[in-house]
């Protein structure tokens, strides 16, 4: 570590990055399940209400139950975030804070609604009236989407700045709007709402896939094939559109920061013609192991062979981003499972079209099993691609990460303690809710009692039992 | 804030804003970290029990929520005044990284606490919830004594240990411990009669009352050690700042005469008053500087057009943020809000009511004051609610029955 501090330069930059990447990247799964996990809820309370079905209300409840535990850590863990912010970035903020601050200040609305209505919510369970205590849940998914707006609007805001004026180093003027609806901010929001819809939709499906694979019989257990389905078709809607908008960042990102498009594509030189690498180890001027298709990049980019592209030699060295095979790969990889994501998600339209029935079978629940892990790497893959492919800009073209970072000499020894934390949270979050799904697997035969608001249970807890 | 040098700006404003943050902070939050002080002195054996699970019931809804108010301080601290925000967090550095692992623990070991259903995992999770609820604010504590005393100056320093580390920071994080832990013990008496445990009310009087005279006796102390470090300081807090300073002092002191006469109804926004003029007692003693000596808050504030969004935000916080925590207050009022164990836990829940209506659970307990609590405390340090006490609730109906259910259901089953 110290060897690469000093190239770095005296500033802890190495440390820094290699903290808020650790810390972020932890953060941004729990993020994820807190913007989509109360709408998914929210739909199965609301079957379990309309058809009276014993076995969705009974799944609202569980996973409310998890939310809690999720929704607690990821508090800390965002809090975390908020303190580095100065304790590894003053530079940022003494200079920009005027400016980027300002999404930070309205999300810290919605994550004191997210909280106050996530507490309605989690302790309502029986007490409030059905109607009332669905529509408590409301406000918490509408703030989880109104929050990731306004936190994604100020890492869009990083990626191309806009809405304030500069004079003699310091920000003189700044408007609001124009800071939180910057140019990045109409493509990056929506990307990254779906992201968390796909990660959670995978991320709650997985559990009852999982089951299904090892015991067929719950296969035709309504809790269970509800368990599975409803965030199945949560996720094969997501999708598409994902797919859609991810496309069009790629287009805007060739046209609004060139330099980190060239790296995602390997284009090293400014030309006509570029050829679409899939996959491939960028190396000294030569790429190993990679796909290649003539044009393609070209099409992509511009629907016709002759577009020009930029490439990354456009710029001097000091301001190309690191590791362009960790930007290409992570991004071919994100694309790739969004491609695998989409196969599933035809599976369930066809099987949906032509037989009136979801493919509850071995195959499907294996593959939305894996979709879990997958999501989350695609996830980390896209965010990978946004940070690293910003370098060596913490601002695009105005500060660079090296000018942000902290003074302090310290950071090595927090990153260590922070990472030795981390991951003792994480086993522990993971060994908890292990735990609540093996309570709760352990009692599905007599959940018929458990039934919210008592009558209308006939329907769903006889198939709940097994 | 108004006074000070020349007419109040959007700058006093937004600075305003930011100590009402930090008042709700830590009236609401400095008391769930007091929770955790309480429970760590708890004795480990059965005896122990008792107070923890009022401690437990009290915390388990509000913490979350209150803790959000310390992330809209910093959202408020880097926007509208960044360089001080800057110069803060890396001066400070040493205490803050500390508070904030702190922060982490106690959240972690609190939210897992709740989950797990070991013995031992129980024991853990709770000890490393309770022994970082010390640790967070004391750390606080001397980072914002720090700040108070002057040792933090604009621009980036480092390695100045001396910034937090003076006789007055170390009785400042004193300050904060013991601060919470009244408040909190305060908070937790007319808990005890709300959630039916009145046995523990005494228990809780008595250690309201140490941690009251502890808490005033620090602050004096502090107040002695700033007389001979710190003159600037002193005679603003005896200045111009001596009327919240005594306005403090009579709360604290009425407080303790309501504990010691065992009538725990109205104390609570007392207890929160007293806390909250000590915060403005502060904010009123540095005004207008935003570090004391090196920056004013003029010179370190965000453009206008920055003031103006923030005022919108603080606009939505008391438009819809504070309709909502009424909501929340509300619900726990009227018992409609209660820890959700029946389900969770299969039908095993031996004896447990089903799902009856409101009113037939035999146990109240507490989603309880926090928000409202921080509010009254603040009305009551703008000296323009002294009535607000009684707009308080009788402490029996302000109870939620959250957790009634969820300890005996679960001592049964093990």
């Amino acid at each position: 570590m110290t060897g690469l501090l000093a190239v770095a330069g005296g500033h802890d930059v190495v440390a820094s990055r290699a903290q808020m990447a650790s810390t972020l990247g932890f953060h941004i799964i729990l993020a994820c399940f807190g913007i989509a996990f109360p709408t998914v809820i929210l739909v199965v309370h609301f079957i379990g209400l309309r058809r009276h079905d014993g076995a969705a209300l009974l799944l609202a409840r569980r996973w409310s139950k998890v939310l809690a535990v999720l929704v607690a850590v990821g508090a800390v863990s965002g809090t975390v975030l908020s303190f580095e912010m100065g304790l590894l970035w003053p530079g940022l903020f003494r200079v920009y804070g005027a400016a980027v601050g300002i999404p930070f200040a309205f999300e810290g609305i919605f994550f004191l609604l997210e909280a106050i209505f996530t507490a309605i919510y989690l302790y309502g369970w029986d007490r409030l009236s059905p109607w009332a205590h669905w529509w408590s849940g409301v406000p918490v998914a509408v703030s989880g989407l109104f929050g990731a707006l306004c936190v994604v609007a100020a890492n869009s805001w990083m990626n191309q700045p806009g809405g304030f004026v500069m004079s003699h180093g310091r920000v003189t003027a700044v408007h609001p709007l124009a800071v939180i609806f910057n140019a990045a901010t109409t493509y990056e929001v929506p990307h990254m709402e779906l992201a968390a819809y796909l990660v959670t939709a995978f991320g709650v499906a997985a559990p009852y896939a999982v089951g299904m694979v090892r015991h067929p019989d719950r296969r035709r257990s309504r809790y269970h094939r509800l368990g599975l389905l409803v965030p199945s078709v949560i996720a094969a809607i997501c999708t598409p559109l994902q797919i859609f908008v991810g496309d069009t960042i790629a287009r805007a990102i060739e046209h609004q920061q060139p330099v980190k498009f060239a790296s995602m594509e390997y284009v090293v030189h400014t030309h006509r013609g570029v050829t679409e690498w899939i996959g491939g180890i960028y190396y000294h001027g030569h790429i190993y192991l990679g796909l290649n298709i003539p044009y393609f990049d070209s099409i992509l980019v511009g629907f016709s062979p002759h577009t020009e592209v930029v490439g990354w030699d456009s710029v001097p060295r000091s301001q190309r981003p690191p590791l362009p095979s960790l930007i290409h790969n992570a991004f071919d990889l994100m694309v790739g499972i969004a491609f695998l994501m989409l196969a599933l998600a035809a599976w369930l339209a066809v099987s949906w079209w032509r037989k009136r029935d979801f493919p509850v079978t071995r195959w499907f629940a294996g593959l939305t099993a894996l979709g879990a892990p997958a999501a989350i790497v695609a996830l980390e893959c896209g965010w990978i691609v946004t940070e690293v492919g910003r370098q060596p800009w913490v601002v695009y073209k105005r500060m660079t990460v090296a000018q942000a970072a902290t003074p302090v000499p310290d950071v090595p020894w927090t990153f260590g303690a922070i990472v030795a934390l981390y991951i003792v949270l994480t086993i522990t979050t993971l060994v908890v809710l292990a735990l609540m799904a093996r309570r709760w697997n352990r009692s599905t035969e007599v959940a018929e009692h458990d039934v919210p608001y008592g009558p209308g249970r006939a329907h769903g807890a006889a198939s709940v039992r097994q | 804030m108004s006074g000070g040098a020349g007419t109040p700006g959007i700058d006093d404003a937004m600075a305003a804003v930011l100590f009402v943050g930090i008042t709700l902070y830590a009236t609401t939050g400095g008391a769930d970290f007091g929770g955790g002080v309480w429970d760590l002195l708890a004795v480990r054996d059965r005896r122990g029990t008792g107070p923890r699970e009022v401690i437990d019931r009290s915390v388990t809804a509000v913490w979350e929520a209150n803790h959000v108010w310390l992330v809209f301080i910093l959202v408020i601290l880097w926007t509208a005044f960044p360089a001080a925000f800057a110069a803060v967090m890396t001066t400070l550095w040493i205490p803050m990284v500390i508070a904030l692992f702190g922060i982490v623990l106690r959240g972690a070991g609190f939210a897992y606490r709740k989950e797990v259903r070991h013995l031992r995992a129980r024991q853990a999770t709770g000890i490393v919830f309770a022994s970082s609820s010390l640790i967070a604010p004391f750390f606080f504590g001397a980072a914002v004594g720090g700040i108070a005393a002057g040792r933090v100056r604009t621009g980036f320093v480092t390695g100045l240990v001396s910034s937090w580390t003076s006789g007055f920071s170390i009785l400042a994080g004193a300050l904060f411990v013991a601060a919470g832990a009244f408040l909190s013990a305060v908070y937790l008496c007319t808990d005890t009669t709300a959630q039916g445990r009145l046995e523990l009310r005494p228990y809780f009087v008595r250690r309201a009352l140490a941690a009251g005279l502890v808490t005033g006796g620090i602050a004096l102390g502090a107040l002695f050690d700033l007389a001979s470090t710190d003159a600037r300081l002193y005679d603003h807090l005896t200045g111009r700042a001596v009327p919240l300073v005594v306005v403090s002092g009579l709360l604290g002191v009425t407080t303790l005469v309501q504990l010691a006469r065992g009538c725990t109804a109205g104390t609570r926004p007392l207890a929160a008053g007293a806390v909250a003029a000590v915060v403005w007692g502060w904010g009123w003693a540095q005004y207008p500087d935003l570090l004391a000596t090196s920056l004013p808050l003029r010179t370190g504030s965000a453009p206008t057009g920055t003031m103006d969004a923030l005022l919108v935000v603080f606009a939505l916080a008391v438009g819809l943020v504070l309709p909502s925590l009424g909501l929340l207050y509300y619900l726990a009022t009227r018992q409609e809000l209660g820890e959700d164990e029946r389900d969770v836990a299969g039908a095993a829940l031996v004896g447990a009511p089903q799902g009856g209506p409101p009113g037939q659970d035999p146990g109240p307990a507490g989603a309880r004051r926090h928000p409202a609590d921080g509010l009254l405390g603040l009305a009551l340090a703008f000296g323009a609610g002294f009535t607000a006490g009684r707009r308080e609730r009788p402490a029996g109906r302000r109870q939620g029955r959250r957790a009634t259910r969820r300890r005996p259901a679960r001592r049964r089953r093990r």
